[in-house]
């Protein structure tokens, strides 16, 4: 399907698949095995500019653009996933301080995300608080002319790694939602340490790790936007980050058919390749329209948050969920078309279902997906 | 420093298909990108770029379309890139090859390294980057593999040898071809690209440059191919064992029926 790119998306699109086959397929299973961050494929994708595509051109980067992201993204998470989310989580850790952040900290922190000398990683979920973000408990109390904080905030992308943090704590308990508060919080800050390191079942390359802050004192500079707007903060940088998970599970899906489909015209049974076969043939023309339909949900949606278009909660929760939970099927199908060889470590394919199923948890589950589009539904259609 | 940097376009299938009939490779249908051992050269130039400073400058003979592969190398880094291009140079073999482009680099001029790949992948002859230096009058290292150290009047290199390799140091300005080991070419940036874009390449014809017409194309070519063909496959070879004396004796008797 043509989606009409400019020449400069088609540019891109192609880096970002040359990078992808060059540069991440080589050594996605070495990454999966061994958990160590990527750092050498990051150092080439910051070489390349591409963390420049979530920040402004006055600060060292090429402009913000979902669009640009989202294709940059799908391309390098088809050939992995967990790779692709250090660089995906990166841009997460950074909108709040492009939406929010004043001259100065944009001028302090931006460059050095833009070039992909640092990454960023964003921390509100804590042990009970997941799903439900109003239930943070960790605390930032303004002392003088600094904030001091304490808490624990884990399943934290790019944990440890990352050199910028934005982290959402508790000001003001007592006005619930309205009493969080974002704070952008450096490595190596008095107080802020890193705790477990999770071993996780996919996106293995990347990290997720525990933040532990323990009378950490942040110089009140760092807070981000005023005191208690944190949720608003919150709200904001997931509209621009969703596409972008969206874009990797897309990314995944189509890295497993394009696997499928090789496959299946290599392998021979019965004196015919597999793809002969009416089963294998419907197997993947499914596939391959979900992950179509798909990308015309997710492109869409990145359109309209580039375009300004308010009110893309229920768009970008739909191309978020529908491309997750396609990518979760696609995946497992492709395993099914490898048949014995696709469960073996040897093949590349059971990676991409391990991959596959965070797309449909993390950045809100697909259940609280469908919650925002439901309640979206319901309101316009009680006007 | 001033690098200049001698590329070619040549068809990306390392199984390159020959016209029986009039013995030229056939381009048709194939996608064309840069010389894989072209890329050593660039990356190479664009590294002495960002440790002295100066301007790298990208010079490739061919057709029109060649003007990708010179935007490709400015993707990469290069600073500006020239076109050689004119039906009056179609045809040429090396010699005529180098002696164009000696010209082009000369109409440039202010450069003090030239850098060549160690040879292109469709004609593989590694004659190009020595003749250009013949021409020029330069001296000329080739197989580099290492660049120990650049001053602004000498450069110190490591040459590939089957066996180990020589350190030489020869003054500047002079020409070095390189081989893959030098270095690893990067990937292009998005500015990079953008700027690869926009970019305006010159194009050079036989009229912008002082040579000696004679010299040129067809007519300037002394080397006439005669025939290309694709060697057949070797047939795997005999192994004899046995005791030292049984087996000469078994080997000088193989080739007395060879012989007769």
């Amino acid at each position: 399907m043509d989606y009409l790119l400019t020449d400069e998306q088609k540019m891109i699109k192609d880096l970002a698949h040359k990078i992808a086959e060059e540069k991440i397929r080589p050594v996605a299973a070495k990454y999966d095995i061994s958990e160590e961050y990527p750092w050498d494929v990051l150092k080439v994708i910051g070489e390349s500019d591409l963390f420049g595509l979530f920040i402004p051109a006055e600060y060292g980067g090429l402009g913000v653009n979902v669009m640009n992201l989202c294709l940059a993204t799908e391309e390098l998470s088809r050939a992995c996933g967990g790779i692709a989310v250090c660089y995906a989580a990166s841009a997460l850790g950074t909108f709040p301080i492009v939406l929010f952040g004043n001259e100065e900290q944009k001028k302090k922190y931006l460059p050095d995300l833009a070039s992909g000398k640092k990454v960023a990683a964003f921390a509100v979920t804590e042990p009970g608080a997941g799903s439900d973000a109003s239930a943070i408990t960790t605390v930032a109390k303004k002392e003088g002319d600094h904030y001091v904080l304490n808490g624990l905030k884990h399943f934290i992308t790019n944990g440890g790694d990352a050199e910028t943090y934005v982290v959402i704590a508790m000001t003001d308990k007592t006005k619930g939602a309205r009493g969080a508060t974002a704070f952008i919080v450096e490595k190596g800050t008095p107080g802020f340490t890193f705790g477990k390191k999770e071993d996780k079942f996919g996106i293995r390359a990347s990290s997720t790790r525990e933040l532990i802050f323990t009378d950490c004192k942040i110089p009140k500079e760092n807070l981000l936007s005023k005191e208690g707007m944190g949720f608003i903060v919150t709200m904001r940088t997931f509209d621009m980050s969703r596409p972008g998970v969206a874009a990797q599970a897309l990314g995944i899906g189509q890295g497993a058919l394009e696997l499928a489909v090789k496959y299946a015209k290599e392998r021979h049974q019965f004196g015919k390749a597999i793809s002969s076969f009416q089963g294998i043939q419907w197997m993947l023309a499914d596939m391959a329209t979900e992950i179509e339909a798909a990308r015309a949900l997710v492109y869409s949606t990145a359109r309209m948050v580039d375009a300004g278009c308010k009110d893309v909660a229920k768009d970008s929760a739909m191309a978020k969920m529908y491309a997750s939970d396609v990518a979760m099927k696609v995946t497992v199908d492709a395993l099914q078309i490898f048949g014995g060889y696709g469960y073996m470590k040897d093949y590349p394919i059971e990676k991409y279902v391990r991959d596959a199923k965070i797309t449909q948890i993390y950045e809100g589950t697909n259940q609280i997906q469908r919650s925002i589009i439901a309640l979206q539904l319901i309101k316009e259609y009680s006007k | 420093m001033n690098i200049i940097v001698c590329i070619k376009q040549v068809p990306e299938t390392t199984e390159v298909r020959i016209n029986p009939e009039t013995n030229t490779l056939i381009r048709e249908g194939v996608k064309s990108i840069i010389n894989p051992f072209d890329m050593y050269a660039i990356e190479a130039g664009v590294r002495l770029k960002e440790k002295f400073g100066g301007k790298v400058t990208i010079v490739t003979m061919g057709p029109p379309q060649a003007e990708a592969a010179i935007r490709d190398a400015i993707a990469m880094g290069a600073d500006e890139g020239f076109l050689v291009c004119d039906r009056a140079f179609a045809g040429s073999d090396t010699w005529a090859t180098s002696y164009t482009l000696s010209g082009a680099i000369k109409k440039i001029g202010g450069f003090d390294i030239i850098l060549c790949g160690k040879q292109a992948s469709d004609g593989d002859t590694a004659q190009v980057g020595p003749g250009i230096s013949t021409h020029l009058d330069i001296p000329q290292v080739t197989y580099v593999k290492k660049i120990e150290e650049a001053t602004d009047k000498s450069i110190k290199v490591e040459r590939m040898m089957e066996e180990g390799y020589e350190i030489i140091e020869t003054p500047l300005p002079c020409l070095l071809t390189v081989v893959k080991e030098i270095n690893e070419p990067r990937i292009p940036s998005l500015k990079g690209l953008m700027r690869a874009k926009a970019a305006k390449i010159t194009t050079l014809t036989q009229k912008d440059m002082s040579l000696d017409p004679q010299g040129l194309g067809l007519c300037g070519s002394p080397t006439q191919v005669v025939k290309i063909f694709t060697p057949p496959q070797r047939q795997g070879g005999q192994i004899l064992t046995g005791e030292a004396e049984e087996v000469a004796s078994q080997l000088v008797d193989l080739i007395k029926d060879e012989v007769h």
